[in-house]
């Protein structure tokens, strides 16, 4: 019995850790609506720093002083970034910022290397704090319950913030409806960044708790950053009673869950999100979002088939790029490959989430299995690489209609969360199903057959798949569906009223995506003659993501720009420096400050400024179609 | 003027005809590692390798051409290290690929050379399916494997007292493969032993205090540990404050490695059976030599990876001496069976499976001066750790 309350001990001491950086992001969200990828980044900044501070400074006021200060001066880097970054971009396309913050990210991850070094930190245990209590025979470390105490108060003090001063009441407000708060009167400058400061403190604070208990090093960012999402969407965006909920619930059942299922804390969290937003959509503690009252369609030019001339032009393109294999080694070859093949990847999430709406977090499952489908194929059945190639993606179109059918209910930040979710268990079977898939040593020796073996031919293969892709997807959005799908998009309610099934075009539209983004894995694992869970994980979906950003979410073929960009820079970064992250991070930062609509995007927007710049009408009809919901 | 444009012609000419010799005076070996991802060992390696190309350079090259690593980042990722390797083959066209650190990069490179008709020497990899079940005749590899480890550490742990043996690994290839191939060899010595409870923490992501708290509610008498770094500490860490590791006897995989033991501190536990890498009390002419220089060049110790880093340049650059050529038969021909001494003594690349017979330490972990330390350390030669040949043969695929 005793190990048992020990275990339930042990289990809320996790949690208290836990919440404390979920609740800076889901306060983060909650008011400025912004993807914090970045938040991990400031959990980690905050340990190094107070790693630091406690090593000099000496005594238990030293130790306790440390850290407290680390966060502290976390959280001015923290206003710093909004204040110079994250107000630029404000105003540009949902999940935007979310670039910022990873451009961000990456950054960290090298600069922490090149300040404190590559070794694993240790630092000292607290003062007062490091032996263990006896309970029956059963040691509790003293941390833990300085831990279990200190959750608690914090969401207290949090609470009374929130409900007994002033600036409690706007942020709730602004959490509720900002645009409302912003036509009231209040400064949301000043809101937003006194929020964001106080979400980096408490995740640098969370950082710098673990200083007795954890190594210090640089890739604890990553190792918190999913897992905190999963809590705060799992308690509901902006409910921190919701995070210290499901923080607690995510480390009980991880502690107990271990007796039974030792190796079940690899995939826990994802069950229980998956499990949560099926049965309750927003969360545990999360209200419906109210509708939006922006219309994303519309903040742009309207789309509109390419002309004539534009066709050429892209034909041009294409023929241009038909013609590297006459002057370019294997070399560039392989990769133009691999940028062709992320190209149709990048252009299926784009479609998902510029004409669909459909922001997914866990594109990269598809994209897998479609690799796996080959591999699986190609190894065990022996099927020859044609029949593969085509075979292969319908695993991916198999996983997109199981998986998207349950996604489509949801909306926003929740269906991206619960594809993330999917594509973890997709990732989570692949890698424990050792006797099928080989686990993380992957499935080897599935190369192309001779007729594709060459560079060039497989470049080219690569090459007219990637524009049959293109093509193919761009009838679709100018096709009824297509309209259908961005009705569904633009407006739910008008769409149904006239109507269109929305759940299930949007459901279509994500086995399309995912049979396409099938395609692409399919001829990834030819590329790469192997398959691994990698090619599910977390990393790719971002990756994806990223590119979609990159290239504007807002147009119709951005994703093909940002793909190329993107997939370019980082093979050539990775090849040419040691600090590629660093580079590519603040590349990326740049990017997002110098085209706040994506590259193609801010383009179009520059060209049709110039076209328009006559007509003083056209803005005015749209402001006054965006307030019309 | 138009001096001039011959001028510069005879200048260009000559300046192409100097570069084509340079190129001609030099061997290229393509190298590939997890830098970015896992500084703590590849910092060390790369000062390792960087040192080896120094002295082989100072020394007259490889048959009087100069040795040039190009080196590559694949960011932990087996299809990074992919575009690398083919970065270095097509464009680079290096004479052997060499590295690697994770075990499925290893593997994936390993697929890549085999397709490619490319040498690579594995560096790090420790998993037992490159050199056997997924063996293949263009892949070599260096360090002792998993199952020579897990054979060097049974011989200590069979003779412990202890019958109720748990188990903590890190849920991926490697711990499983750890744990399979201890037990298997555990219980051929010892039938008597019970394995009463294993735990599989994510790999950098354990969560320590219910998984030290669920193996101690099993009551084992002897604990089998394949943590390392980050998940390794915070599992001391907890272990030492919870008292699991009071009156048990913990054999670890590793964790003698300085990368590993050092950033425990005053924090490391006493007594654990580990493998490892216990510089300061190696007392043998090659290993002095070695730590002399490289103490000289970095004003730094050695840790593992700086042992292979140096021993894998060491060992391609014998190995293209011997073949006399960069072609991958030739150097196959020229790798298997080829013996080099190393900073631990005399190994062999074995023609069978194209494992080198480089061995490991094995010691107790101590505190010496607030630092973690091996004591009673021995060498033990990886060529007293592998199976018959005939297993060998059963499990790796004929050529």
């Amino acid at each position: 019995m005793a190990f048992y309350v020990v275990q339930f001990l042990t289990g809320l001491a996790s949690a208290a850790s836990l919440f404390l950086v979920a609740s800076g992001l889901s306060i983060i969200f909650g008011v400025t609506r912004i993807v914090n990828f970045a938040h991990g980044a400031f959990y980690m900044l905050g340990a190094y720093v107070a790693f630091t501070l406690t090593e000099r400074l000496e005594g238990a006021f030293g130790f306790w002083g440390g850290i407290v200060i680390a966060a502290l001066v976390v959280a001015a880097i923290g206003v710093l970034v909004e204040m110079v970054l994250l107000r630029r971009i404000y105003h540009s396309p949902e999940l935007f910022q979310l670039l910022a913050t990873f451009g961000l990210t990456l950054m960290v991850e090298d600069l922490v290397v090149l300040i404190w070094g590559p070794d694993d930190l240790v630092g000292r245990r607290a003062p007062g704090f490091k032996g263990a209590i006896d309970f029956f025979g059963q040691n509790i470390p003293s941390y833990d319950l300085f831990l279990i105490v200190l959750g608690p108060v914090v969401l207290g003090v949090l609470w009374l913030l929130f409900q007994r001063t002033r600036w409690g009441v706007l942020v709730r407000a602004a959490t509720q409806d900002r645009d409302m708060v912003a036509a009231l009167g209040v400064n949301q400058k000043w809101l937003f960044t006194s929020v964001f400061a106080l979400g980096v403190f408490l995740a640098a604070l969370g950082g710098a708790l673990q200083i007795p208990r954890d190594a210090v090093n640089h890739a604890m960012d990553l190792r918190v950053i999913v897992e905190v999402f999963v809590v705060v969407v799992i308690g509901g965006l902006g409910s921190i009673i919701g995070a210290f909920v499901a923080a607690v619930l995510v480390s009980e059942l991880n502690a107990f869950g271990i007796l039974i299922f030792p190796k079940i804390s690899i995939i826990l969290v994802f069950l229980v999100m998956a499990v949560v937003l099926i049965v309750r959509p927003w969360g545990l503690f999360g209200k419906p979002e109210a509708p939006a009252r922006r219309t994303p369609g519309l903040t742009v030019n309207p789309w509109r088939p390419l002309t004539t001339n534009e066709r050429l032009a892209a034909i041009a393109v294409l023929v241009v790029a038909a013609a590297l294999p006459f002057i370019a080694g294997n070399y560039v070859l392989t990769v133009g490959s691999e940028i062709a093949i992320f190209v149709i990847f990048a252009v299926s999430l784009h479609f998902l989430m510029s004409v669909g709406g459909l922001a997914s977090f866990g594109h990269a499952a598809y994209f897998g299995l479609g690799a796996y489908g080959v591999a699986l194929l190609a190894k065990m059945a022996g099927l020859p690489m044609i029949a593969c190639l085509l075979l292969g993606p319908l695993l991916g179109l198999m996983g997109a209609g199981v998986f998207g059918f349950f996604a489509v209910q949801l909306s926003g930040v929740y269906f991206a969360m619960l594809t993330l979710a999917f594509a973890q268990i997709v990732w989570s079977i692949a890698f424990q199903w050792v006797s099928v898939t080989g686990g993380d040593n992957g499935i080897l020796g599935v190369w192309p057959e001779k007729w594709a073996a060459s560079p060039s031919h497989f470049y080219w293969l690569s090459l007219g798949i990637a524009a049959f892709a293109v093509v193919i997807l761009r009838i679709i959005v100018f096709s009824p569906f297509g309209f259908a799908l961005r009705a569904t998009r633009d407006s739910p309610l008008r769409s149904e009223a006239i109507g269109i099934n929305g759940k299930r075009i949007q459901w279509t539209a994500f086995v399309i995506a995912g049979t396409v983004a099938g395609l692409a894995g399919a001829l990834f694992a030819y590329l790469k003659g192997s398959v691994f869970p990698d090619n599910m994980g977390i990393s790719l979906s971002v990756d994806a993501l990223v590119m979609v950003l990159l290239g504007g979410v807002e147009t119709v073929s951005g994703a093909v720009v940002g793909a190329i960009v993107y997939k370019a820079l980082n093979i050539w970064l990775v090849s040419q420096t040691d600090w590629s992250k660093l580079v590519l991070g603040a590349f990326v930062v740049l990017i997002v400050v110098a085209f706040p609509k994506g590259i193609v995007g801010t383009l179009e927007a520059l060209m049709h400024r110039r076209r328009k710049s006559s007509s003083a009408a056209s803005p005015l009809l749209t402001s006054r179609i965006e307030t019309a919901e | 003027m138009r001096g001039y444009f011959v001028g510069a012609g005879l200048a260009i000419a000559v300046a192409t005809m100097a570069t084509q010799a340079m190129a001609q005076a030099e061997i290229k070996i393509g190298e590939i590692n997890s830098y970015s991802l896992l500084p703590a060992f590849t910092e060390p390696y790369r000062k390792g390798w960087q040192l080896a190309v120094e002295e082989i350079n100072a020394a007259g090259g490889i048959n009087g051409k100069k040795l040039v690593v190009i080196s590559k980042d694949d960011g932990g990722k087996p299809a990074d290290a992919q575009t690398a390797a083919n970065e270095l083959v097509s464009s680079e066209n290096v004479a052997m690929l060499t590295g690697t650190f994770l075990s499925n990069i290893g593997l994936a490179v390993s697929d890549f050379a085999n397709q490619k008709k490319v040498f690579f020497l594995a560096a790090e990899p420790l998993t037992d399916a490159i050199t056997w079940s997924k063996g293949n005749r263009y892949t070599f590899r260096l360090r002792p494997s998993n199952y020579m480890q897990a054979a060097m550490l049974v011989e200590e742990a069979a003779k412990l007292p202890a019958k109720r043996w748990a188990t903590i690994a890190p849920n991926y290839e490697y711990g499983q493969s750890a744990v399979a191939v201890f037990k298997k060899l555990m219980s051929e010595k010892r039938p008597d032993i019970q394995w009463v409870d294993e735990q599989w923490p994510p790999q950098g992501k354990i969560d320590a205090g219910p998984v030290v708290q669920a193996t101690a509610a099993a009551n084992p008498e002897a604990i089998l540990n394949v943590t390392f770094g980050a998940d390794l500490v915070k599992l001391v860490r907890e272990g030492n404050t919870r008292g699991l590791f009071k009156g048990r006897t913990v054999v670890s995989f590793l964790t003698g490695e300085p990368e590993y033991l050092d950033p425990l501190k005053d924090e490391t536990p006493e007594g654990w059976i580990v493998t490892g890498y216990p510089w300061y009390s190696i007392k043998t002419p090659e290993h002095d030599a070695f730590l002399k220089a490289y103490q000289a060049k970095y004003n730094d110790y050695p840790r593992l990876g700086s042992i292979v880093g140096y021993q894998t340049i060491k060992a391609a650059a014998a190995i293209l001496a011997k073949a006399g050529s960069s072609d991958p038969e030739k150097l196959i021909a020229a790798a298997e069976g080829i013996s080099m001494p190393s900073p631990f003594g005399e190994i062999t690349f074995r023609k069978i499976d194209h494992q080198s017979t480089l061995g490991a330490f094995t010691g107790k972990t101590a505190l010496k001066d607030g630092k973690g330390i091996m004591v009673d350390t021995a060498y033990r030669k990886g060529s007293d750790y592998l199976p018959s040949d005939a297993e060998i043969e059963k499990m790796r695929p004929k050529d």
